[in-house]
């Protein structure tokens, strides 16, 4: 699958008062990363569930405007295909993992086997995956008795083992430490390598900035900004749509209000230090 | 007597692993304290001994000077309340009120203090709108929340927190930083499980660093982030302005955007002084 778009998508839930999304379009082409950001409650899951096909099908509300899979309405296609194209990681991995596998190794396979592939191939892919998330120590754990971090990489490892054209990823990061997050991103970018397209939903906005090629800003079901993650992530007025600007270029503008401006607002780390250095000539030993 | 103390503790799990060893820490009321270091150093173990959930397999912990393998988890957690990491394993109520009532009904206090301690921690944690939701309603951040809400409508000494910054936006961790004011006005001593460098050096004063089943370190965040050994082994991150600064090549130990500020504002006037 090669592209989705959106135009004039509202949805409300079933009973809720207020809009979940209010008249979002956008497109999302193969092989970006894009990066979606917002307050609680600004329509980020909400998105996630729309592009997999969970709303209207399993979250019910009224839904508007039009959802297109490779110029195909969502409506003329079968959205259990879907789950094959368009893979989902939960945000939270305690209610992925199916609980009905005694294994870890299992509970990854659980996908493949659904589709009746080989089981000779299910082994391999499976402990390709085990592999890359560097969990094959688990694979004979029993997966309800592992730790959060533990859990969210095995819940990560059965959707990549499906090998998804497209992967939308609600915060895999949350229970994760800094090293493990880091681990976390590095898989996401070797995937995008292989032209995945991957909508990820992320607080950390670093993580973000670092990583996504495009970003989108909800706030109030709305999609209120949208573009290259230098240009969305280095707005000044990123604050007022309840998202925090990254360190870096928090500290550009901090360093600009007190007379020393750098060369121009980073929203990396790296790029942060490199201005740094390239405009205060440090290079240690101070 | 006062506070949760930790006697040289080890715990082992029953299949023999050993989580903990040779833990030895006070936290007193009033104070907060955040717990640092790697997926798996044993930091939810330790936790889990300080409300009696776990028993130490060897040494101490004492609550206020009861000592935790005398008594019972339920009587001990009466004094220490535990917001869990998944808020998911701890709500079972239908709807929001009525988890946060829950305890104190238990407790059988009068319906006026339930209706006190409820009013109170709904307003506290920003949850009036969702009183009578049910919870798996709400998104599982506001949800966590709600845990916290249960906990502290308990009115516990001691609270520890397990993750509590983990997806929720920066509205939110401003209000998780307003309810730990509140706590420690109270007197209330909180132990807090977290990843989040910048919200540990935004509200804690003290850092306990654990790494493979021990205590490494304990101190300010000054004199944490000034440990380069004690970061290796741990392997923590520093926090975001402190990675700039220590990646830009500046060894001082800068935690904050204003030091950073104030740091290259003395550089650049020193600079211009020498070449004038």
């Amino acid at each position: 699958m090669d592209r989705i778009e959106l135009k004039h998508v509202t949805f409300s839930y079933t009973l809720a008062e207020n809009k979940a999304l209010d008249d979002v379009s956008f497109t999302f082409e193969k092989g970006r990363f894009y990066g979606v950001i917002g307050e609680n409650g600004g329509g980020k899951t909400t998105l996630c569930n729309l592009l997999r096909g969970l709303i209207p099908n399993f979250f019910k509300g009224d839904l508007s405007g039009q959802v297109l899979y490779d110029g195909t309405d969502m409506n003329d296609l079968d959205v259990d295909a879907l789950s094959v194209d368009i893979g989902y990681v939960f945000q939270n991995p305690f209610t992925q993992i199916s609980g009905v596998k005694k294994t870890v190794f299992e509970e990854v396979a659980l996908g493949l086997e659904n589709l009746g592939v080989p089981p000779k191939e299910i082994v391999k892919r499976v402990i390709d995956v085990l592999k890359l998330l560097e969990i094959e120590h688990l694979a004979l754990n029993n997966p309800t008795e592992l730790s959060g971090g533990q859990r969210q990489r095995v819940a990560f490892a059965s959707i990549i083992v499906m090998d998804p054209d497209i992967l939308v990823i609600d915060e895999p990061t949350s229970q994760l430490d800094p090293e493990g997050s880091r681990r976390i991103f590095d898989i996401i970018e070797t995937l995008k390598k292989r032209n995945k397209t991957i909508v990820l939903v992320e607080h950390k906005i670093n993580m973000i900035a670092r990583y996504c090629d495009e970003v989108l800003v909800m706030k109030d079901g709305k999609l209120v900004r949208s573009g290259s993650a230098q240009e969305v992530l280095s707005d000044a007025l990123l604050p007022s749509l309840g998202v925090r600007l990254p360190e870096a270029a928090q500290l550009a503008y901090d360093l600009a209000d007190e007379g020393l401006p750098m060369p121009g607002i980073p929203i990396t780390d790296e790029d942060c230090c490199r201005m740094i250095q390239e405009r205060w000539g440090i290079h240690g030993g101070n | 007597m006062e506070g949760i103390e930790f006697q040289d503790v080890s715990f082992h799990y029953p299949n023999g692993f050993l989580a903990n060893e040779g833990l030895n820490l006070k936290v007193s009321p009033g104070e907060r304290v955040a717990i640092i270091g790697q997926n798996g150093a044993g930091k939810s173990t330790a936790a889990k001994m300080m409300n009696g959930l776990y028993k130490p397999t060897q040494g101490k912990v004492l609550v206020n000077g009861v000592d935790t393998k005398e008594k019972t988890t339920a009587q001990i957690a009466r004094m220490v309340g535990y917001v869990f990491q998944n808020p998911d394993e701890q709500i079972f109520n239908s709807t929001v009120i009525k988890e946060i009532e829950y305890m104190p009904r238990y407790f059988h206090l009068p319906e006026e203090e339930i209706k006190a301690r409820t009013d109170e921690v709904l307003s506290l944690t920003g949850l009036k709108d969702c009183r009578d939701m049910n919870p798996f309603d709400i998104s599982y951040s506001t949800r966590k929340f709600v845990t916290i809400a249960a906990v502290l409508a308990t009115k516990p000494l001691y609270t520890i927190w397990d993750e509590p910054t983990a997806g929720q936006d920066c509205k939110h961790t401003a209000i998780l930083r307003k309810i730990l004011d509140y706590l420690q006005e109270r007197g209330v001593g909180v132990v807090v499980i977290t990843h989040d460098m910048d919200f540990v050096v935004n509200t804690f004063d003290r850092i306990v660093v654990m790494a493979n089943k021990h205590i490494i370190a304990d101190g300010t965040p000054e004199e944490i982030f000034s440990r380069e050994d004690i970061i290796r082994e741990s392997c923590i991150s520093r926090p975001q302005v402190g990675n700039i600064a220590h990646e830009a090549g500046i060894k001082k130990t800068i935690l904050f955007r204003e030091e950073l500020a104030a740091y290259l504002k003395e550089w650049q006037s020193k600079r211009k002084e020498q070449q004038s």
